[in-house]
């Protein structure tokens, strides 16, 4: 079965790659570079901060532009490429197929995300390395304490373990957001469908959370309204959750266990997802 | 008939898990808000000031990024000296990303100092009261914006310390200033030099100079490291202002 599943994925990570998606890693190269040389205007800890605003955000957008396109056009693509017959023929279940498809996508994202983070911890280092040399020699007079106290301030605001961890948890959103779209694209009739839908379940899933506490308060709400709200909070998944890039640019580290809680929930919606995407894709007249 | 029942059991599914992961999420949501991961929801003031792009980016979890690309608009506005844009950008930022401590402080730094000055020496306005008075507003806002990041860092010394700065130099308000060292000196991992700031404000209040003597004495008896200049020069004058005994003293002789 790993075999199996194995050759499907790695089938479908060497057709993601024909596509030709990394150059987007050239975009993001540039535009974190790019922004790096502009932001040496601004002091060291407006440049660190709005450095790792940018790559961070960047690291975000791409990684779930990447996950949803990816992942809409798998099921759609075989199917009309008829590619879908030739490996259901096989012994093959429909099970395994889903599985080696969300795999490929898995590796192509993670591969992405690794690449991203790479760029950005490169540029992060030599802009840190930069200021520090910058603030040696315009301090070189000073006692050795205070030069080192502002030394020190330079790698604070440069240098932050939490940035992996940010990471971490950008590429289980992005793999849950994969599993959502295969999810999707099982009873989607198009690759165009798949998409605008998987967009606007992004969209909604960052406004899950707000929808779910009107539902939990309850309050004044009529009944129509309470539905709604139930459904939102019950059907998306709480993509705020794995929102936590906003915090970790500012300084604030991510504690062990929410860490823990946070990629357990991820794995929890991929998992679930996937099933559902199974159970859909078991019945599904190819 | 095989399909229906797929889709009654993905449905129920759905349901199911949905409920499930209710307790799980609440209790993540809260413990993310506990360790500052989590801003607040974004309220609908903001959506007028980002614009409908902007807003929706932010909703959909790039608060930092439009952050950071409104601050460079903002530094753009600030080569252009238009203080008046900057204030605006500057509010929507640090909504945006409250617990970033460098938008607070340089929206404060910029209001209270740049703006603040340039205020006064504005050429077009012949009214020296009036120059005075946008000088003072300016002043006023940095000190909102510092009070305002306080509120939402209250975990944070820097901010205190900021508005210790503020209090001492630009509102001479150094019981203000005595009260924000000092609250910022009590926060984890606040350098020693904020203590004997808060001691020296202190020892400029009318009033005070009996507290700030005895607290001029605990740092003096902390060891020859904090017996800094001013330290000893502080503690001498209110010796002698108080009228301590020569014996009881610790700097009988005025220090060089």
């Amino acid at each position: 079965m790993i075999r199996r599943i194995s050759a499907i994925g790695a089938v479908t990570w060497t057709e993601l790659v024909r596509l030709k998606v990394f150059y987007f890693i050239v975009i993001f190269a540039l535009l974190v570079i790019g922004n790096s040389f502009f932001l040496a205007r601004f002091s060291f800890e407006e440049e660190f901060q709005m450095l790792k605003d940018i790559a961070l955000g960047a690291m975000s957008i791409f990684s779930a532009l990447l996950a949803i396109l990816a992942s809409a056009t798998l099921l759609p693509k075989d199917l009309e490429d008829r590619t879908i017959y030739t490996i259901l023929a096989k012994p093959v279940s429909r099970f395994e197929y889903l599985l080696g498809k969300l795999a490929g996508v898995f590796l192509l994202v993670t591969l992405a995300v690794i690449l991203m983070g790479g760029v950005f911890a490169i540029v992060l280092l030599l802009r840190t390395q930069i200021v520090l040399h910058a603030t040696a020699a315009e301090l070189g007079g000073m006692p050795a304490a205070e030069l080192q106290a502002a030394l020190q301030k330079v790698r604070a605001a440069g240098y932050d373990p939490a940035l992996f961890s940010a990471g971490l948890v950008i590429l289980v959103k992005a793999w849950l957001l994969a599993a959502m779209t295969v999810f999707i694209s099982t009873f989607a009739t198009s690759a165009i469908f798949t998409t605008i839908t998987a967009f606007a379940a992004y969209f909604i899933g960052h406004l899950q959370s707000t929808a779910r506490d009107y539902w939990m308060a309850g309050g004044d709400l009529g009944p129509v309204a309470k539905i709604i709200l139930a459904l939102v909070a019950l059907i998306f998944p709480d993509l705020q959750a794995f929102n936590l890039v906003d915090g970790v640019v500012t300084g604030t580290s991510i504690p062990p266990g929410v860490l823990f809680k946070t990629l357990a929930l991820g794995c929890g919606y991929i998992a679930v997802y996937t099933a559902l995407a199974a159970a859909v894709f078991q019945t599904r007249e190819l | 008939m095989r399909r229906t029942a797929t889709w009654i059991a993905v449905a129920a599914g759905l349901i199911v898990f949905g409920l499930a992961r209710l307790p799980l999420e609440r209790s993540l949501e809260t413990a993310q808000q506990s360790a500052y991961l989590r801003a607040e929801s974004l309220n609908l003031g903001l959506r007028d000031q980002l614009g409908q792009l902007s807003y929706a980016a932010a909703l959909s979890g790039f608060r930092s990024l439009v952050a950071a690309f409104l601050w460079i608009e903002a530094h753009t506005a600030w080569e252009q000296t238009a203080w008046g844009r900057m204030a605006g950008l500057f509010r929507t930022v640090t909504s945006l990303q409250p617990r970033s401590l460098v938008y607070w402080d340089l929206s404060s730094w910029h209001m209270a100092w740049n703006a603040a000055i340039a205020a006064y020496q504005n050429p077009k306005e012949p009214s020296e009261f009036l120059r005075r008075r946008a000088e003072r507003e300016y002043q006023l806002l940095g000190k909102e914006f510092l009070e305002q990041g306080i509120a939402n860092n209250p975990d944070r010394y820097i901010l205190q310390e900021r508005l210790g700065v503020l209090l001492r130099d630009k509102f001479s308000d150094h019981a203000g200033a005595a009260e924000a060292f000092g609250k910022a000196a009590s926060m984890e991992g606040a350098p020693p030099y904020i203590k004997r700031m808060a001691v020296y404000e202190l020892a400029s209040v009318e009033g005070k100079e009996q507290e700030a003597h005895e607290k001029l004495r605990e740092i003096y008896d902390l060891g020859p490291d904090e017996r800094k200049p001013r330290v000893l020069t502080l503690l001498h004058e209110l010796e002698e202002k108080l009228g301590i005994p020569e014996n009881q003293r610790r700097v009988p002789v005025a220090p060089e």
